[in-house]
């Protein structure tokens, strides 16, 4: 249990100054990560809001070495980085512990970065990766991406006559990951820091690959207020839409259960990604099914705990 | 030490002298021995590396990209269609300066699907900021693949030393080598210009620029290829002076009293050496110049060259599909625009995966040459 108290006296790794959003969750968890993070930490980041609103020459907000390659290689360079520092170390050039931590968003994660992050776990690169899934390609103007919700609209899955958003649901990230056998994987979202930094320190000890999925509010793409991320990000959790869990040595673990589990409607309704949708009876259809799929998940989730759990 | 090897064996055993760092590789044919024998070396402690058997080669160039970021020497190796899906790391590579290494055994590219050897691939990279080098035999596989570490290293520019895939590849040769010690007096260690893992002092590689600085750091990289030849002919001083044998940016081969030559690049230059003697034995002034190096192109000495013949025929192993013909003719027609006194030009493009190249082709070729014209704009030797 990390205290307030001493975070806070922690270095800020990351400045203020830099170009995100108001109110962007993204920006929000690479925060709290780095002020987390027992240092020295070096980071790998892929092209994306991050990159861009972090990293514009000749200005940066980072504290720590950061590389910046291409969208789809923040694993395959972050395994470049590693193996250097393996041989640094073993050649005694180095002698630090040195930690590393590749950030990218659902498109670099999910979707084109894909590949080259189960290349990555299959081979056992010791560090963290974190994606932090804004549901969407939001650097290049809120295009969909396989994180983006059932329902949601985007310009390329746009709300229409005919078609209502997206009509899949999203693909399940952390089970792909544990599929992999990492040293540890944990899904969690901003509102929630206590919980960020708590796996934020237990990805890092794990001995071996370790993924984070932290869902991150988009006030410009999930069209809500910027002061409403966090409010986002707490009814993400209560509705179980975004289940905070981690999986740990082969078990589940749900770490937040909601006392009253709310409908998703609370979620979707202040967000205008979901305004379609309740306009007419059409929409009430894709929020049932939308509510099945939660409900679902949930509740395959206490399957997987009961069967698989502590 | 005389060893006989296959120009995959001799890339490999030069890779295991040097020592590299780090290599991050994925097999592709006709490449593909090159990474096996150096995982050996790698699992038989033969080398001190760390060897990442990547997933693909665009994670391979990324993850070589991150390692030499990381302050490491470091290799992969590579062709055809892997490196074409490097392409776009190609670029990254490129762009920060970083000296990564690749030997390739130079392959088509689909489709239609072929593994043979022509010049299409490296041919393709030719704009992505790496030096590029083409050899004649396995003898100048190994030896130039030696030099490219210290070239690269020193003109803090990436480069590929390219053999043809098959035909140099899998073709064995009585090779001289070095010393594993000799090999890495002549290199030295690594001394990178900076390294993300001194975290003591933060950097950040691969900003984002815009408008205003992007052109500024794309010129200061053109620079450093402008810069590079000198680099090359000093460090091939070097490692003539320590190991007796020689290359040169270019070749020129019987062109004394020639009239006319051919320009051509990789192992077709040992068939056109018979070529040219037979030639010769006719009584025909008629000779050869080789390229080594075509990036960065040694315009100037193409130019001195070339200019004083009455005809240079231009032999691509690759064509751009422009309707104009192979990229070494078209960059080497610009060349001469200005050239006080302008050979005719001929294009030819041959070999394209791995079609045969005879003795009887080159020799079609230089009669051309020694005649002067053709009828086409283009030939394309040998298509059935």
């Amino acid at each position: 249990m990390a205290r307030l108290k001493d975070l806070c006296k922690n270095p800020e790794l990351f400045s203020s100054g830099h170009r995100a959003c108001a109110g962007c969750g993204e920006a929000l968890a690479v925060r709290q990560i780095l002020l987390a993070a027992p240092q020295p930490v070096v980071g790998i980041m892929p092209t994306g809001c991050t990159e861009i609103f972090s990293s514009i020459y000749p200005h940066a907000a980072w504290q720590i070495p950061m590389i910046h390659t291409a969208f789809e290689t923040t694993a395959s360079t972050a395994s470049g980085v590693v193996a250097a520092y393996n041989f640094h170390r073993k050649m005694g050039n180095i002698k630090d512990d040195i930690k590393f931590i590749g950030f990218a968003g659902d498109g670099g994660t999910y979707d084109i970065g894909f590949q080259a992050l189960s290349g990555a776990l299959e081979r056992r690169h010791k560090f963290l990766y974190v994606c932090t899934d804004n549901e969407g390609y939001m650097n290049t103007g809120i295009q969909r991406s396989s994180a983006t919700p059932y329902g949601a609209h985007t310009t390329t899955s746009p709300a229409g006559e005919v078609i209502p958003g997206k009509t899949m649901p999203r693909k399940d990230l952390m089970e792909i990951i544990i599929a992999h056998n990492p040293a540890y994987a944990g899904q969690t979202t901003v509102a929630f820091w206590n919980d960020l930094v708590t796996k934020v320190g237990k990805a890092l000890a794990a001995e071996g690959p370790s993924f984070l999925n932290v869902l991150v509010p988009c006030p410009l793409g999930w069209q809500h207020p910027g002061n409403l991320t966090i409010e986002m990000s707490r009814l993400a959790a209560d509705t179980c839409f975004w289940p905070i869990y981690e999986w740990e040595n082969g078990k589940y673990k749900i770490n937040y259960e909601p006392k009253e589990k709310k409908p998703v409607e609370e979620f979707m309704k202040p967000q205008g990604r979901f305004s379609h949708l309740f306009k007419g009876d059409a929409g009430k259809t894709i929020i049932a099914e939308a509510q099945r799929q939660i409900d679902a998940q949930w509740a395959l989730l206490h399957k997987r705990q009961e069967a698989f759990g502590a | 030490m005389i060893l006989a090897k296959t120009g995959n064996e001799a890339l490999a055993y030069a890779m295991k002298q040097i020592n590299p760092d780090v290599v991050a590789a994925y097999p592709i044919t006709p490449s593909t021995e090159i990474v096996q024998i150096f995982a050996q070396y790698v699992s038989d402690g033969k080398v001190d590396s760390e060897f990442v058997a990547v997933e693909s080669e665009h994670s391979a160039m990324s993850a070589c990209i991150g390692s030499a970021a990381s302050g490491c020497r470091t290799m992969t190796a590579t062709a055809s269609q892997g490196l074409a899906l490097m392409h776009e790391m190609l670029f990254i590579a490129g762009g920060l300066r970083l000296p990564i290494v690749v030997p390739i055994a130079s392959r088509s590219l689909s489709s239609p699907l072929n593994i043979h050897g022509d010049h299409s691939d490296s041919l393709a990279s030719r704009d992505s900021g790496w030096m590029q080098f083409f050899c004649e035999s396995v003898q100048e596989g190994y030896d130039t693949l030696i030099q490219c570490v210290k070239i690269a290293e020193r003109a803090s520019l990436p480069a590929i030393c390219a053999v043809d895939g098959f035909i140099l590849s899998h073709c064995m040769e009585r090779i001289e080598t070095f010393e594993d010690k000799s090999v890495r007096e002549f290199l030295g260690p690594y001394k990178p210009n900076w390294n993300l893992l001194d975290y003591k002092k933060p950097i950040l590689v691969g900003p984002a620029t815009m408008q205003d600085y992007y052109f500024e750091f794309k010129r200061s990289q053109i620079e450093g290829m402008n810069n590079a030849l000198p680099v090359i002919e000093e460090v091939q001083e070097e490692f003539k002076q320590k190991f007796g044998r020689g290359y040169g940016v270019i070749e020129e081969y019987r062109t004394d009293d020639a009239e006319a030559v051919v320009l051509l690049m990789g192992s077709a230059c040992g068939t056109m050496r018979e070529a040219v003697d037979a030639m010769r034995n006719q009584g025909k002034k008629v000779g050869m110049v080789k390229l080594r190096v075509f990036r960065p192109l040694p315009h100037k000495l193409l130019k001195e060259t070339l200019a004083k013949f009455k005809t240079v025929a231009v032999m691509d192993r690759a064509d751009a599909v422009n309707s104009y013909g192979g990229p070494l003719f078209t960059e080497l027609t610009s060349v001469l625009y200005d050239a006080p006194q302008r050979p005719n030009v001929l294009s030819y493009v041959y070999g394209l995966g791995g079609k045969e190249f005879s003795l009887a082709d080159a020799a079609t070729v230089l009669e051309q040459a020694h005649a002067g014209k053709k009828e086409d704009l283009v030939t394309y030797v040998g298509v059935r």
